[in-house]
C-alpha cells in the first residue's frame, strides 16, 4: 500500500514538472503598448534617383523611417528593454541579420546583444558602405561591393548606435546593443511583451529615436502579467 | 630597323587620327545657349591640333625612314635656314594660332562667367554632399530659408539643416534629389558645399563648376532642349564620388509647374 | 660665367669598405645608381597598382587572386573596394611623380653624370648629395607603410586637396594616419629634393673643368641645371604646404578648413581656413614640377639624338634657352590646373596666356629636333629608338595641351580621361622614354657592359606602339565626357564605352608585361653582358673619354681640360667623324 502510494506520487511528481516543462519559462510577463500624442513630422517620400536599380525596385517610392506610426496613434520601432533588474547575460549563438535591400535597411531598428555576431549583407546591385557612428565603442565603417560576402561585427558594449550608409545618404538605420534578452521592437498596433521574467524589481525602458527615451519601474513577485504603457511627445518638426 | 619605324608612326598616326575625323567620339548633344560658342572653340582647336600632330609625326617618320642607317659616304648636312627658320616658325605659325585662340576663346568663357544672371532668373540653390546631390526651390515666399550645419539631420531628410519651426522662410522651400528646371528659363544656380570639394558636371550643358567649401559659387544658364541629363561630380570626394550624381530633368513649362507643385505637398 | 680657376684636390677620400662603397657613399656615381634603383622599385611598384586600377574597371566584381590576402580591407574576398581603388590611385599618382620622375632622370642620372660631363671629380657637397639620397629613402618607405595602416592608405589622390584631406578620418577611409604618412613622406621628399638641387647648382656653377665655359656643357648637363633651379623653388614652397597639412589635420589649425562643414554627420571643429589656398601651393609647386619632370628627359634625349644622328642639333643655344624660356614661363602658369576651381574667373584668363605662349619654345624644341634629322646619318639602336619614341610622344602630350590651356575648352574638358591621357602621354610614356632611352645609352658606362641590344628593341616596339594603344584613346574618352577619378562606372551613360576601357585595359597588361623583357635585360646585362669599351657610340662628351665604369674619382688624378663644346660630329678633317671635347684638335667652331 505505501509503496503503491509512493509511485503514484513520484508519477503525478513527474508529471506534474513535465507540465510545468512544457507549460513554457516560469516568471512575469510586462507588457503594453507605446503611443504617440501631438503631430508626428511628416516622413517624405525617398528619391532614388541617383541609384537607377534601387530606384527601380520602389515604384511608389518609400518615405523616410525616423517615425513610424500604426493605427490609433501606435508608435512604431521603439525598443523596449529591461534596463535595470536583469543580471547581465552572455550573447546567443546565432546572429542577427540585417540587410541592405533596395537601399534600405531592414530592419530599420536592429536589436541584438553585446558580444553577439552582427551579419551585414548587400543583397543590391550597388556597392554599400556601412557606417555605425557609435560614441562608446569603436567606430568602422566596411564597403560590400555587390555580390560580396556578409560582414560579420560585434560590439562589445551597451549602446543605441545610428547607422547611415556612406554612398547613399537617406540610407539611416540604428543598432541596439543591449546587455541582456528582455526587448521587444513595436510594431503594427504598438504593442510589446517582455516575459519570463523571474520575481524583482525592474526598470522597463523605451527607446525611440527621433523621441528619446523613457523609463518605467515595475516589480514582478510571482507569475503574473504587469502593464506599462509609454506616451511619446510628437513633435511635427 | 629606321625604315620600320617611319611605317609604324605613320601607321599609329592615321589609326590615331581616324576616330576624330570620322566623327566617332564627340560630344553630347549641346542644350544650352552658350555651349556653341564652346563647341566651335572645341572644333577650331581640333583642326590646329590635328594638323599639328599629324604634321609633326609625318614630318618625323619621313626623316627618320630617310634619314637613318644610310649607306657608306652618305653626307650628313644640316637644314637649309637651320635653327633660325625653326624658331620663326614656331612664333610665327604656333604662337600667333595659339594665341589667336586664346584671344578668340575668351568670348565662350566670358559668356559663362563675365555675365550677370537676369533679374528674372529662376534661382535654385544645390548642395553637394557626400556622395549625392540635393536640390531646393524657394517656394513661394521666393526666398531661400537660412542652413544650420548643426541641425543636418539626413535620416529625416533634412539634407540642407533647415529649421522650418523657427525659420519662417524656410517652411516653403521645396528640397528635391533632382534638378527639374523649365525649357528656356534663366536658371541662377547657387552652389553650397556640405562637407569637401565637390563639382558640378553637365556635359550637355557645356558646364562644370566646383563647388567649394565656405565659398559662395553660381552658375547661370538656360536649357534649350526637354531631357534628363546627367549631373556628375568631378571633383575626388571620397569613396563614393563614382556614385555621386543626380538628373537634370528639363521640362516644359507646364510641366514643369505640375511637377513643383507636386513636389511641396511632399514637404 | 668663365670655367672654374680652381679645382679641389680631392673632394673626399677613396672609399673603403662595403658601407662606404655600397651604402653611405659619398660618390655621385653610387648615389646617382641609388637613386635610380629606387626609381626603378617604384616604377614597378606604381605599373602594379595601375594594372590593378584598369582590371578593376572593366571587371569590377572579379576576385583578384591573393589580393584579398595581402588587403584584407580594401579588397575582401579579393574584390577591390570604391576606396581601395581610389587609394591605388593616390599611391600610383604620388609614387610615379615623386618616387619615379623626379628621381632617376633628375637625381639618377643627373647625379651620376652631372660631375662627369663638366669635369669635376664629384658633386660639390658630397655628404649633403648622400643625405638627399637617404632621406628621399625614407620618406619612399613612410609612404609605402600607408599600405600597412588598417583603415587604408590615402584616398584623396596624389594632389591631395583639402579639406577632404585635412579633416581627418570623418571624411572616409584612408584619410587617418594613411593621409598623415602621406604628408610626412611628401615632407621628407621635398628635403631631399632641396638638399639635391643645392648641390646640382653649386657644383654646375663653380666645379667646371678648365676651359667648360656655361655654354660648351652638354645639353643634358642643362637641363640638369635648369631643372635644379626651379626644384630648388619649388619643392620649398611644397615643404611647408605639407606642414600647414599636417598642421590642420593633427593641431587642429584651419590653414585649408571654412566653418560649418558637416562632415559623416559631425560638424567639424575647424574655421577660417581656405581649401583654395591648398590648391595654389599644390599647384604652384605642381606646375613646375611636371617640368622638373620633362626637361631632364628632354636633355638627356637630345644628348642622345646628337650622338645617333652623327651631327650636332641645328642649335643647341637655342634648345637652351628654350629650356630657359619653359622653366622660367613654368611660374606663372599653375592655375591652368584650377580654372573651374571658383577662383575668379578672370585669373582664370589671365593665366591661360602664359599656358598658352609656352607652347613657343616647346615647339621650337620640337622643331628643332625635326629639324636636325633632316640630312642626318641616325644610328638606331635602343637608346636612339626610344629617344625618336619621346619625339612622336612629346608631340603627341603636347598638342593636347593646346585644349586645355583654354578656359573655355576646358570647361567641357576638366576632370575627364582627356586630361589623363594628356598628362600620361607627356609624363607617364614621354619622360619614361627620356628614361630609357638614358638608361640603353650609359648603362656601358656606368656597368662596363653592353645591354642585349635585341632585347632593347623588342622592348622598344612592344612598348612604343603599346603605349600609344593605351593613352590615345585616353582622349577619345575624354572627349565624349568620360570623368576620371572613378572607380566604377555604373550609369548607363558609360555602357557603350566599356569596349574602349576594355581595350585600354588589355594594351596596359601587355605593354606592362614587356618591360619585364627591360627588367630581365637590365639584371642580365649587369652580370653577363659583353663587356663595353670606353666609347661604344663614338660620343664626344666627357663621360666617353673615361673607363667603363668611371674609378671613383671619375678622371683619375688628371684634371680634364676642354677645348670646344660636345658637338662636334660630322667634322670636316677629323680622325673619325667625331672629336671628343677634350682632344686639341682643331674645329671649325666651338
Amino acid at each position: 500500500m505505501r509503496a503503491t502510494a509512493g509511485y503514484v506520487v513520484g508519477i503525478a511528481a513527474l508529471a506534474a514538472c513535465a507540465v510545468i516543462v512544457h507549460a513554457g519559462p516560469s516568471g512575469g510577463t510586462v507588457s503594453g503598448k507605446v503611443t504617440y500624442e501631438g503631430t508626428p513630422a511628416k516622413q517624405k517620400p525617398i528619391d532614388m534617383s541617383k541609384e537607377p536599380s534601387c530606384a527601380k525596385q520602389h515604384p511608389t517610392p518609400i518615405t523616410s523611417e525616423t517615425v513610424v506610426t500604426g493605427p490609433s496613434n501606435a508608435l512604431d520601432n521603439v525598443v523596449v528593454y529591461v534596463s535595470a533588474g536583469a543580471p547581465d547575460e552572455s550573447a546567443p549563438g546565432q546572429a542577427a541579420k540585417f540587410e541592405q535591400k533596395g537601399c534600405q535597411y531592414i530592419p530599420h531598428v536592429l536589436v541584438f546583444q553585446v558580444n553577439q555576431t552582427l551579419e551585414i549583407s548587400n543583397a543590391d546591385q550597388t556597392s554599400h558602405n556601412i557606417h555605425p557612428l557609435p560614441k562608446v565603442n569603436r567606430e568602422w565603417n566596411k564597403s560590400q561591393p555587390p555580390g560580396s560576402a556578409p560582414i560579420d561585427e560585434k560590439y562589445d558594449k551597451p549602446e543605441f548606435i545610428p547607422v547611415k550608409c556612406n554612398i547613399h545618404p537617406w540610407m539611416h538605420g540604428n543598432f541596439a546593443v543591449l546587455k541582456n534578452s528582455h526587448y521587444a521592437v513595436t510594431e503594427g498596433e504598438g504593442g510589446f511583451s517582455l516575459a519570463g521574467l523571474p520575481p524583482g524589481k525592474y526598470t522597463i525602458t523605451a527607446w525611440h529615436e527621433s523621441y528619446g527615451d523613457q523609463s518605467q519601474d515595475v516589480t514582478i513577485s510571482g507569475n503574473e502579467t504587469k502593464t506599462v504603457n509609454f506616451v511619446f511627445k510628437a513633435k511635427p518638426y | 630597323m629606321g625604315k620600320f619605324f617611319g611605317v609604324i608612326l605613320v601607321l599609329i598616326t592615321l589609326v590615331s587620327a581616324y576616330p576624330i575625323v570620322t566623327h566617332k567620339f564627340v560630344q553630347p548633344v549641346d542644350i544650352s545657349t552658350h555651349g556653341h560658342a564652346i563647341d566651335e572653340q572645341l572644333a577650331d582647336t581640333m583642326a590646329e591640333a590635328g594638323l599639328a600632330f599629324v604634321g609633326a609625326q609625318l614630318l618625323l617618320a619621313f626623316f627618320v625612314w630617310k634619314f637613318s642607317n644610310r649607306k657608306e659616304g652618305s653626307k650628313v648636312v644640316h637644314l637649309p635656314g637651320g635653327a633660325k627658320l625653326m624658331v620663326a616658325t614656331a612664333f610665327i605659325l604656333v604662337g600667333t594660332e595659339v594665341l589667336a585662340l586664346g584671344v578668340l576663346g575668351q568670348k565662350a568663357w566670358a559668356d559663362v562667367y563675365f555675365t550677370a544672371p537676369k533679374p528674372d532668373a529662376m534661382q535654385i540653390q544645390a548642395q553637394a554632399g557626400q556622395f549625392a546631390f540635393y536640390f531646393r526651390y524657394p517656394g513661394a515666399d521666393g526666398k531661400f530659408g537660412p542652413l544650420h550645419p548643426d541641425k543636418i539631420d539626413e535620416g529625416n531628410q533634412n539634407y540642407f539643416g533647415l529649421d522650418p519651426a523657427n525659420d519662417v522662410e524656410a517652411r516653403d522651400d521645396i528640397v528635391t534629389a533632382e534638378l527639374t528646371i523649365p525649357i528656356n528659363r534663366e536658371i541662377h544656380l547657387l552652389l553650397h558645399a556640405k562637407d569637401v570639394g565637390h563639382s558640378f558636371y553637365v556635359r550637355e550643358l557645356r558646364l562644370q563648376q566646383d563647388f567649394v567649401p565656405g565659398l559662395d559659387l553660381s552658375l547661370h544658364f538656360t536649357a534649350t532642349k526637354t531631357g534628363k541629363y546627367e549631373i556628375v561630380c568631378t571633383q575626388l570626394c571620397g569613396l563614393g564620388h563614382y556614385n555621386m550624381k543626380a538628373y537634370l530633368n528639363v521640362l516644359p513649362q507646364d510641366e514643369f509647374d505640375k511637377w513643383l507643385k507636386d513636389r511641396a505637398a511632399e514637404q | 660665367m668663365e670655367d672654374a680657376a680652381v679645382q679641389p684636390a680631392h673632394v673626399h677620400a677613396p672609399p673603403e669598405g662595403f658601407i662606404r662603397k655600397f651604402v653611405f657613399s659619398l660618390d655621385h656615381k653610387m648615389i646617382g645608381k641609388q637613386y635610380y634603383g629606387l626609381a626603378l622599385v617604384a616604377v614597378f611598384m606604381g605599373m602594379v597598382l595601375s594594372w590593378f586600377m584598369r582590371f578593376h574597371l572593366v571587371w569590377p566584381d572579379a576576385k583578384i587572386p591573393g589580393l584579398g590576402a595581402i588587403a584584407p580591407t580594401g579588397a575582401p574576398g579579393g574584390v577591390i573596394t570604391p576606396e581601395y581603388y581610389l587609394s591605388l590611385l593616390t599611391m600610383h599618382g604620388t609614387l610615379m611623380v615623386f618616387f619615379v620622375l623626379t628621381n632617376a632622370p633628375f637625381a639618377g642620372f643627373g647625379n651620376y653624370f652631372l660631375p662627369i660631363q663638366i669635369g669635376a671629380e664629384d658633386m660639390a657637397f658630397p655628404r649633403f648629395n648622400m643625405m638627399s639620397f637617404w632621406t628621399t629613402f625614407v620618406a619612399f618607405v613612410v609612404l609605402v607603410l600607408a599600405f600597412f595602416i588598417p583603415d587604408g592608405p590615402p584616398i584623396s589622390g596624389w594632389t591631395a586637396y583639402a579639406p577632404l584631406s585635412a579633416v581627418g578620418k570623418d571624411a572616409g577611409p584612408g584619410l587617418g594616419w594613411g593621409q598623415n604618412l602621406w604628408a610626412m613622406s611628401i615632407a621628407l621628399f621635398c628635403i631631399g629634393q632641396l638638399l639635391g638641387s643645392l648641390n646640382f647648382i653649386a657644383t654646375t656653377l663653380d666645379l667646371r673643368a678648365k676651359g667648360m665655359t656655361l655654354m660648351r656643357m652638354p645639353i643634358c648637363t642643362w637641363a640638369w641645371f635648369i631643372t635644379s633651379c626651379i626644384g630648388l623653388l619649388a619643392f620649398a614652397v611644397l615643404l611647408p604646404a605639407c606642414l600647414l597639412l599636417l598642421l590642420d589635420r593633427m593641431a587642429g589649425t584651419s590653414f585649408f578648413i571654412p566653418s560649418g562643414l558637416v562632415v559623416s554627420d559631425r560638424l567639424q571643429n575647424h574655421a577660417g581656413g581656405s581649401p583654395l589656398l591648398w590648391q595654389h601651393l599644390f599647384w604652384f609647386f605642381g606646375h613646375p614640377e611636371v617640368y622638373i619632370a620633362i626637361l631632364p628627359a628632354v636633355g638627356i634625349v637630345s644628348h642622345v639624338l646628337i650622338t645617333s644622328m652623327r651631327k650636332p642639333l641645328l642649335s643647341a643655344k637655342v634648345m637652351i634657352y628654350s629650356m630657359m624660356s619653359i622653366g622660367f614661363l613654368s611660374w606663372m602658369v599653375w592655375g591652368h590646373h584650377m580654372f573651374v576651381s571658383g577662383m575668379n574667373p578672370f585669373s582664370s584668363l589671365l593665366f591661360s596666356f602664359p599656358t598658352l605662349t609656352i607652347t613657343i619654345p616647346a615647339t621650337i624644341i620640337t622643331l628643332i629636333w625635326l629639324g636636325s634629322l633632316f640630312g642626318a646619318n641616325i644610328q638606331i639602336n635602343s637608346a636612339s629608338l626610344f629617344a625618336l619614341g619621346f619625339v612622336s610622344m612629346f608631340v603627341s602630350g603636347g598638342v593636347s595641351g593646346f585644349f586645355l590651356a583654354q578656359p573655355s575648352i576646358d570647361i567641357y574638358l576638366h576632370a575627364t580621361y582627356f586630361v589623363v591621357g594628356h598628362f600620361h602621354m607627356v609624363m607617364g610614356v614621354a619622360a619614361i622614354f627620356g628614361i630609357l632611352s638614358g638608361t640603353y645609352f650609359w648603362f656601358p658606362k656606368m656597368s662596363g657592359r653592353m645591354m642585349n641590344e635585341t632585347l632593347g628593341q623588342i622592348h622598344f616596339w612592344i612598348t612604343f606602339v603599346g603605349t600609344y594603344c593605351i593613352f590615345m584613346p585616353f582622349h577619345y574618352l575624354g572627349l565624349v565626357g568620360n570623368v576620371r577619378r572613378y572607380s566604377s562606372f555604373v550609369d548607363d551613360f558609360m555602357a557603350p564605352l566599356m569596349p574602349v576601357h576594355k581595350f585600354i585595359s588589355i594594351a596596359a597588361f601587355i605593354t606592362g608585361a614587356a618591360q619585364l623583357i627591360f627588367l630581365y635585360n637590365l639584371i642580365h646585362s649587369r652580370f653577363r653582358g659583353k663587356i663595353a669599351p670606353e666609347n661604344p657610340w663614338n660620343a664626344t662628351s666627357l663621360e666617353w673619354s673615361i673607363p667603363s665604369p668611371p674609378p671613383w674619382n671619375n678622371f683619375g688624378e688628371k684634371h680634364p681640360v676642354v677645348f670646344h663644346d660636345p658637338y662636334q660630329y660630322g667634322v670636316k678633317g677629323s680622325k673619325g667623324d667625331f672629336v671628343m671635347q677634350d682632344s686639341p684638335e682643331q674645329v671649325v667652331s666651338g
